[in-house]
């Protein structure tokens, strides 16, 4: 395992205590806090760089555009992408998502065509393909979990027989920490003629990912759950897809030539990023990716098992305690319920030991309908976390229980 | 482990009446002859409650609810129909007024009988992301009257 609690000291709010506890940060499926390095490089980019991008014809805004373009590059060999002209900057996975949605599905979909889901995608990855959907008089078919948290892979292949247009599905869920099969997915929609959407908001920050071998056709991701500034993330794509796409939205730096009635469009990535992109996000975010590298996201995804794996162990032996999704192929995401003790309460009584944990729906509900369940709780790790977290985490929900007469006070 | 005892604060909030009225709340259930309805949620957190009403002239003389969500909620639900039964509908206004005062942290209203159990729930004022949960039910009320 890493050692996290020296890690720790690299990221200045984790040093805060929290209703006189030290903070356990155990909410990072939904953002993770920042380490020096990346308030630093923001700062850095402010006090020496800053300047607009792509247009300053002086040596400072050429530095600037040599600074966004050098983050590109740098998150283009992180995930493997295909080429930095395949990386358009957005404000995260949600936008890049509706970014496909809106240029390559409206440009392909047509009524009587189908989209595939699955049930456990996050509304991210559910409702721009219902928006487009609708607007198209195109079917959207949504393919169903298995008991434990997987995709139901019998379930995909009757999809993938109504020769689906899109395959959209999350690399790792951020409801139930499952892994999925993405490139054999990949691999079956592709047979079937489909172009495949991956979100991967919650893979990125956890394990290596190599989107060319994953041989998916869009990838999204965020910044700001991986280390990065919010407002951060990108769309990976085969570039011949993305050239090949009409515009997403009109503005400055997207275009080529400009008439009173027309416009021709600039070259990829530029043509996906209208107006002044978030520079500071981008070298933010490469300051991120720097310190990824430096442990090196196998040991990340390593760590975060064995936390996972420790976890579902203490929290199994409190009776009552029920834990969602698969026992292997999992991330460090670990989905729970406690007897009749509602999930907010449950956020509530851990918040006063200084644990933050997620409470609610997850921005799945289709997947908390499956589970029959109205919410959970969920703990969700990173690579600062430490067992003395999963052992505070515990002891805490000992105190719910307590509370609430599970075991005696 | 911390096995330290749970913060006052928390054994204030999470107190037995409380905890009864989650597991056994009054008058959960719907109504004949109702005469006012509405459904609320909580989209942030997912809270539900479907309130039903009869008034008769302008007294409420029954109170009905079908709910689902957190303890506060539930049990503010169960607790604010047991107090609605044979209420003008200006009194039930009026203590709505003062549910949303205590909440709030008024210490008057805190004292105020006419809340009757209600008044357990004032420890919900020392945490501010959950006293939507306690007011759910009576914006459910409001709603309902005034809608």
């Amino acid at each position: 395992m890493l050692d996290a609690a020296r890690l720790r000291a690299d990221f200045p709010l984790l040093a805060q205590r929290e209703n006189g506890h030290p903070l356990v940060y155990l909410d990072n499926a939904a953002t993770t806090q920042k380490p020096q390095a990346v308030l630093d490089a923001i700062a850095e980019y402010y006090r020496t760089t800053n300047a607009n991008v792509h247009r300053g014809a002086y040596g400072l805004a050429i530095r600037a555009t040599e600074a966004y373009e050098a983050a590109r590059a740098q998150l283009a060999g992180f995930v493997n992408a295909w080429a930095p002209e395949g990386v358009v900057f957005t404000r995260g996975t949600t936008e890049a998502i509706n970014l496909v949605a809106g240029a390559y599905g409206r440009a392909h979909v047509r009524a009587g065509d189908t989209v595939v889901v699955t049930a456990m995608d996050h509304h991210s990855n559910l409702v721009p393909w219902q928006l487009l959907c609708q607007e198209k008089g195109a079917t959207l078919r949504m393919v169903e979990i298995s008991e434990d948290g997987r995709i139901d892979l019998s379930d995909y292949g009757r999809a993938l027989e109504r020769r689906p247009k899109i395959v959209a599905f999350p690399y790792v869920s951020n409801a139930l920490g499952t892994v999925n099969p993405a490139a054999q997915l990949a691999r079956l929609a592709h047979a079937v003629g489909a172009i495949v959407v991956v979100d991967g908001a919650q893979s990125t920050p956890h394990l290596r990912v190599d989107v060319q071998g994953l041989d998916c056709d869009f990838y999204a991701l965020s910044g700001h759950k991986m280390l990065g500034p919010m407002g951060s993330g990108a769309l990976v794509a085969k570039p011949e897809l993305l050239d090949a796409m009409p515009p997403y939205h009109g503005g400055g730096e997207m275009i080529s030539r400009v008439w009173d009635d027309h416009s021709t469009y600039n070259t990829i990535p530029h043509k996906f990023e209208a107006g002044t992109p978030n520079v500071e996000g981008a070298v933010g975010l490469a300051a991120a990716i720097a310190y990824l590298e430096r442990i090196g996201p196998e040991r990340i995804a390593e760590h975060e098992q064995a936390l996972a794996a420790a976890a579902i162990e203490r929290l199994t032996q409190i009776e009552g305690v029920t834990v969602y999704g698969p026992r292997d192929h999992r991330a460090g995401v670990v989905s729970f319920t406690y007897g009749d003790i509602h999930p907010h309460d449950i956020a509530t009584i851990l918040d006063q030991d200084g644990i933050c944990i997620r409470a609610g729906h997850h921005c799945a509900q289709p997947l908390m309908r499956r589970l029959n369940v109205p919410a959970t709780a969920r703990a969700s790790f990173y690579l600062y976390n430490g067992l003395d977290e999963v052992d505070a985490l515990a002891g805490a929900l000992v105190k719910a229980g307590a509370l609430f007469g599970y075991v005696p006070a | 482990m911390d096995t330290s005892p749970p913060d006052p604060q928390l054994s204030a909030l999470y107190q037995e009446l409380i905890l009864d009225h989650y597991r056994r709340p009054r008058n959960k259930g719907t109504l004949d002859d109702v005469t006012h309805s509405v459904s609320l949620n909580n989209p942030l957190c997912g809270d539900e409650i479907d309130l039903q009403l009869r008034v008769d002239g302008d007294v409420i003389r029954e109170a009905r609810f079908i709910g689902r969500g957190c303890s506060i909620s539930q049990a503010a639900a169960s607790m604010m129909t047991q107090l609605l039964k044979d209420r003008s509908i200006p009194q039930a206004l009026a203590l709505a007024d003062r549910m949303s005062a205590m909440m709030h942290g008024d210490q008057a209203a805190a004292r105020d009988k006419t809340l009757g159990e209600l008044r357990a729930l004032a420890g919900v004022s020392k945490f501010p992301v959950r006293i939507k949960c306690a007011l759910l039910p009576w914006n459910a009320l409001t709603d309902a009257l005034k809608g």
